[in-house]
């Protein structure tokens, strides 16, 4: 007898297939991730300034020649600044391949002929980056302000500093959904995750050095920060953390305004490329 | 067969991709069982079984599967149906076992009963050995079969299997239509097999749909459509043979050129291989072989379409 006549069994649980597909999807990409030592390396690396400033903090607190070091709101605002190195190199590292590498193999076609829509298979690709994003940004700048308390021994700084707790998550919020979209859109434009990674870099980096030479053209103005995704990221950064925006020449709602574009452009080009047939014409 | 009898039906679809009408005013129903979907390359197959998933909007037409609409159940009719496609698809990154779990835990299956499942297909499409190798470096026949078993994974009550035996070695794809058959005979799940390849269609399949150019030429169960309508001749002739051919098509026979040099020709009840002998003799052709022979699904098609088919 075939050895295919005895194992083949028909299903006897039943099939919950409502909303959850996305959660899959999440749940392998994150698993698939940190099974690379590159990625497990990068997170290390982008943890020790947290560590950094944790060790700062508690010299602040208990060493009185050190208390120069003092945490203030501005602290976090700049931690924040200081992982977006680590925003990018997770982002070209994590996301590049999330779209590309299932365009390349074929396999939009064996994820959207199955019960899960183009959104939920997008919201799974977007909860792996988001995370990992997540985890060098939010996660980190939330242990900070813990790790504050705890060397402080008192709540003092975080009571009269409540605001810090949207505005970590908010901010981070803002960097993640920003690297996140913008990566999915270009990921899903290639097959290929190198080719994919280039054009993040480039967009990165090309319309940040549009604005530098804007700023020298007009003697150092700074009405076109709105060009670099960076220099937006940052404007708005500053009005969430309550401090005084950076570009003058830019009001913060034409920064806000410019991200919002770069996500939406994103979720269009993402509503045209995530298809289970690619039509030709 | 009327609708509700049929696990999936098309009532006066078409499908458009750009200017090109890919589908156009196609009415069609699958019986429950084992289904052929025939035509030649183009004829429009692929398009119908991507209608069929709801992958491609219908710009007419009702389309119902397992008797839901799949305009407006998407979701419900892909949970209950397994697509194998024609073309190399897997998900990078991942051993077999791995990549079938996933799929099944894709289809709504919990993961404990995804991964169990995964290992009994793959034992099941005979993959049980190299289930932990990366799906990426299995050889063309190793991927038809892996993507048979991620079609399986959630035991889905119709199969839609386009292309299952392409590029697959003469053995690769004798085991291939084995279990297709095993699959439809023994497991008793409905399947739909998409092919060019009418020989394995007939192997496998009760009924069949012939497309050609967008549109359904003939259905039925494929005993009644091979019933003749006539007697079937294989004939070569040494000589002139587009002469003999021409006027045996004058006299309203169905000939056509099947492999090589040989013939076959299809004599209505009132004629017989005395026509040909003459037809031979009129156009200056010696007859070298004349046998009787069975009607085949590519007979079938030859009626159907006419000059097309070739």
């Amino acid at each position: 007898m075939p050895i295919y006549r005895e194992r083949y069994r028909r299903r006897e649980s039943g099939l919950d297939f409502r909303g959850r597909a996305w959660v899959v999807i999440a749940a392998f990409g994150l698993r698939a991730l940190t099974r690379h030592k590159a990625f497990l390396f990068l997170l290390i690396l982008a943890w020790i300034p947290a560590v950094v400033r944790g060790v700062l903090m508690y010299a602040a607190a208990n060493i009185p020649q050190a208390s120069f070091l003092a945490t203030t709101a501005q602290t976090f605002r700049d931690f924040l600044s200081q992982q977006e190195p680590f925003v990018f190199f997770i982002t070209v590292y994590a996301g590049s391949g999330l779209i590309a590498d299932d365009i390349r193999s074929n396999a939009l076609q064996l994820y959207l002929s199955r019960p899960l829509t183009r959104t939920q298979y997008v919201a799974g690709k977007f909860a792996i980056l988001a995370t990992a994003l997540a985890l060098v940004t939010w996660l980190p700048a939330m242990v900070l302000l813990i790790v504050q308390v705890l060397f402080a021994g008192s709540v003092t700084f975080l009571r009269s500093n409540l605001y810090l707790l949207p505005a970590i998550s908010v901010f981070s919020i803002v960097q993640v959904v920003v690297a996140t979209f913008i990566m999915l859109a270009l990921s899903s434009l290639s097959k290929s995750r190198w080719f994919v990674a280039v054009m993040y870099a480039g967009i990165s980096f090309f319309s940040h050095a549009v604005f530098g030479a804007t700023r020298i053209a007009t003697g150092g103005g700074t009405a076109f920060s709105w060009i670099s995704v960076f220099a937006s990221l940052m404007q708005v950064g500053d009005v969430i953390f309550r401090l005084r925006p950076r570009f003058t020449g830019t009001p913060p709602a034409v920064s806000v305004a410019a991200l919002a574009i770069m996500v939406a452009a994103s979720i269009v080009v993402l509503s045209r490329r995530i298809r289970a047939i690619e039509v030709v014409t | 067969m009327g609708e509700s009898e049929s696990i999936a039906s098309l009532d006066h679809v078409s499908v458009r991709y750009g200017k090109e009408w890919a589908l156009s005013d196609v009415s069609a129903a699958f019986p429950a069982g084992a289904v052929g979907l025939l035509g030649p390359n183009g004829a429009g197959k692929s398009t119908m079984l991507k209608a069929l998933l709801g992958l491609l909007e219908a710009d007419s037409g009702r389309i119902r599967v397992l008797d839901l609409d799949v305009a407006s159940h998407p979701l419900d009719v892909r949970a209950r149906i397994g697509y194998m496609p024609e073309s190399d698809a897997q998900i990078p990154g991942m051993n077999a076992v791995t990549f079938v779990a996933y799929c099944g835990e894709l289809s709504g299956l919990a993961a404990a009963d995804a991964m169990q499942r995964a290992h009994e297909v793959l034992f099941y499409v005979g993959l049980g050995e190299a289930r932990y190798r990366n799906v990426e470096t299995y050889s063309t026949g190793m991927k038809q079969r892996i993507k048979l078993a991620q079609a399986l994974v959630h035991d889905p009550d119709v199969l839609f299997l386009d292309e299952p035996t392409n590029g697959m070695d003469p053995k690769g794809r004798e085991e291939m239509l084995a279990l297709v058959r095993d699959i439809a005979q023994n497991k008793h799940i409905s399947l739909i097999l998409s092919s060019h390849v009418m020989p394995d269609v007939e192997s496998v399949c009760d009924s069949v749909v012939l497309m050609n150019r967008g549109t359904v030429v003939m259905q039925g169960p494929i005993a009644s459509l091979k019933s003749p309508a006539g007697r079937i001749f294989e004939v070569r002739v040494k000589g002139n043979q587009a002469a003999f051919v021409d006027l045996v098509r004058r006299q309203a026979f169905e000939c056509r050129e099947a492999d090589g040099d040989l013939l076959r020709i299809v004599l209505p009840a009132n004629a017989g291989p005395a026509d040909l002998f003459s037809s031979a003799a009129k156009s200056g052709v010696q007859v070298r072989h004349l046998k009787p022979s069975l009607p085949t699904l590519e007979d079938v098609f030859a009626q159907a379409v006419g000059e097309d088919a070739t």
